[in-house]
């Protein structure tokens, strides 16, 4: 009955009970949408760099060569020869060795060049078909088979670089013989198929040439250029001829890869490594934790910003839920008289208030959390959309949200401490002779 | 019935008031009468138990107020005082039968609702019970706190100018209806009053001085 007076009192001074609302509901929103998102963020982050210790790759920036190659969001860094990673990818102290090699996309999605063993590093399952075994046999990702509408023994060009926009290669069109079962990790969003494909779909357009003509090359690639492999295409027609059938294999000699992720036997040399790699070759070797480590450190600034913004919001909120409780109370002093009259007991009147004050925090609390979802819906159309990223908003991360629960109601019992412990310690008597 | 003895009330410096003993037995309507300032409302008070006296006796039936603890005036109050005040309050935003419903609850724990519509029907409110408070002449608003004030059907109904803001008409109305009432549920009525109106229609009369 207590709760039924408050409710309907509530919702008897609307404007000031909706701004309330909408105070805390910001707030409350856009701190779930950070708890989720730092949450799903993390642990998409964390499970692809599980089993790496090493990324192998050209020299330039560390974040970029673990943004591209783990996580595919980024452009490569440039190629490396693969005669030279191969020196490493044998050395005693590795564990596993997965070369990637990245060329061309179908409709944005990325077409990796690379070994059975990226699947199995993801636990990703065949679950229709098999593994790619030939040249320009690939196997898609789940999400790449759900969106693009692809089957088993459906065949499609790749256009080259990383933008939807390049070049097609018309030459060989690419076939799928498998779909690999979803894992919410980065291989669900890829095209996977042998690193010779990759080699065979570019040998014809820049067979070996000095090694300055390819950087040339991943540098345009790099930054997302249309690349005219016409031009190349009599440059070079001496050197060292090429087939263009895919049944031959193609000679490793001089061939470029992307990537290698490497998981290390030997833990210790991991440090001595990323020294070494960059001093003795032209290859670097990045540590996707410390990269990621170093990412978060940077956007963990703006969440931190934000995080204060919305506590500031909240507490803008518990001072307005204040000021309507103190400013109402002149008012109702008559009302809480009368209710003492008819035998309510000073506890009773506490309790009015300060459910009065929780209702609305409760009713706040739960229009944020639907609308932070909303919001974390709309982050992960654009999110998805741009860098394949896709976030659960039915996800509830219980701990988080539960201190927030807590807060909200906090503040609720603290905004309504003072007008409650006023209408408790009214003077009837008075109120009433004076009325 | 209500009886007084020898109360003796002081809101602290200088103004100390000696009450003469009161008697009203159920039924029955005693008007309190006097020039302000003579204590009518404190006495109206004191015996509603919304203030205790230095010194005295109130007692309503078997029990006396002023040795009660105030979480047991509360629930006493509540259940068999009635209180009709000169202006009238309500919760703002129930109803005028949630606001008698209220009144029964807040008592004994249960809503009367089938009671409290009777009453309100009684006072010729059959049409404004659905009504917000605020919505009602004060007239009509006088008439829902008396339906209150007897939910409970309250040993002691207690009324504070009831009729002064009202004209001629409805003053005679609720006079009656107060009257009439209180025999009807064989409750004591004590009306405070400097109404000229009331003490020409009531002969049992105190005038405090």
């Amino acid at each position: 009955m207590i709760t039924k007076i408050a409710w309907r009192n509530i919702w008897f001074k609307p404007l000031n009970t909706l701004l309330s609302i909408i105070l805390l509901t910001a707030s409350v929103a856009i701190i779930t949408l950070l708890i989720l998102l730092q949450n799903q963020f993390e642990k998409k982050f964390n499970s692809n760099i599980d089993g790496i210790d090493l990324v192998l790759g050209a020299q330039g920036s560390p974040l970029q060569l673990i943004l591209s190659s783990v996580y595919q969001v980024d452009a490569p860094t440039g190629n490396i020869n693969y005669t030279e990673a191969k020196k490493w990818m044998d050395h005693p102290f590795v564990e596993t060795a997965i070369p990637l090699a990245f060329g061309d996309n179908y409709r944005g999605f990325r077409i990796v060049g690379t070994t059975p063993d990226y699947l199995k590093k993801y636990d990703a399952k065949i679950q229709q078909g098999k593994i790619f075994s030939t040249n320009f046999e690939v196997v898609i990702g789940s999400a790449v088979a759900e969106k693009m509408k692809l089957k088993i023994g459906d065949t499609f060009f790749g256009s080259h670089g990383d933008s939807e926009e390049g070049e097609v290669h018309k030459d060989h069109a690419y076939k799928v013989v498998g779909i690999s079962a979803e894992t919410g990790k980065v291989v669900d969003n890829l095209i996977l198929c042998n690193i010779q494909s990759v080699w065979a779909m570019h040998d014809h357009d820049h067979a070996e040439g000095e090694e300055h003509s390819h950087d040339e090359h991943e540098h345009h690639e790099a930054a997302g250029e249309v690349h005219n492999h016409d031009e190349h295409d009599h440059d070079h027609e001496n050197e060292e001829a090429h087939n263009h059938t895919e049944e031959i294999q193609i000679s490793e000699e001089g061939k470029e890869i992307t990537a290698v992720l490497i998981k290390m036997k030997n833990k210790p040399a991991l440090l001595s490594w990323q020294f070494m790699i960059p001093m003795n070759t032209k290859m670097q070797a990045a540590s996707p934790g410390k990269e990621i480590n170093r990412l978060f450190g940077l956007f963990g600034i703006g969440l931190q910003a934000l995080q204060y913004l919305a506590y500031g919001i909240m507490l803008i909120s518990g001072i307005s839920i204040f000021i309507a409780l103190y400013n109402t109370l002149k008012e109702r002093k008559y009302e809480f008289a009368l209710l003492r009259v008819n035998g309510a007991s000073r506890f009773q009147l506490l309790a009015l208030v300060l459910i009065e004050s929780l209702l609305l925090c409760i009713t706040g609390f739960l229009f944020g959390t639907i609308v932070g979802r909303i919001a974390l819906v709309l982050i992960s159309g654009s999110s998805e959309e741009e860098f394949k990223m896709s976030f659960n908003p039915l996800e509830f991360v219980w701990e988080k949200e539960g201190y927030l629960f807590l807060l909200t109601i906090f503040v609720g019992i603290l905004a309504a401490v003072i007008p409650a412990v006023k209408a408790y310690s009214l003077n009837i008597s008075k109120t009433l002779a004076n009325a | 019935m209500i009886s007084t003895r020898n109360i003796q009330f002081s809101y602290g410096k200088g103004t100390e008031f000696n009450f003469p003993d009161i008697t009203a037995q159920r039924g029955e309507t005693l008007l309190i009468t006097g020039g302000s300032g003579k204590g009518k409302t404190t006495l109206l008070h004191l015996l509603g138990g919304l203030l205790k006296p230095q010194s005295g006796e109130i007692r309503i039936e078997d029990t006396n107020l002023p040795t009660l603890s105030d979480k047991k005036l509360d629930r006493f109050r509540g259940q068999n005082i009635g209180l009709v005040l000169q202006q009238s309050y309500f919760v703002e935003s129930l109803s005028v039968e949630e606001n008698v419903v209220l009144a029964s609850w807040l008592a004994t724990g249960r809503q009367a609702v089938q009671k409290a519509r009777q009453l309100l029907e009684q006072l010729g409110l059959k049409d404004q019970m659905h009504k917000l408070p605020s919505q009602l002449s004060i007239g009509q608003q006088q008439r829902a706190s008396i339906a209150r004030a007897l939910i409970n059907e309250p040993k002691l109904l207690l009324a504070d100018e009831p009729t002064s803001s009202l004209d001629d008409e409805n003053a005679f109305i609720v006079a009656d209806m107060l009257s009439g009432l209180a025999k009807q549920y064989g409750t004591a009525l004590v009306i405070v009053t400097h109404d000229q109106r009331l003490k020409d229609r009531f002969s049992n009369q105190i005038t405090l001085s």
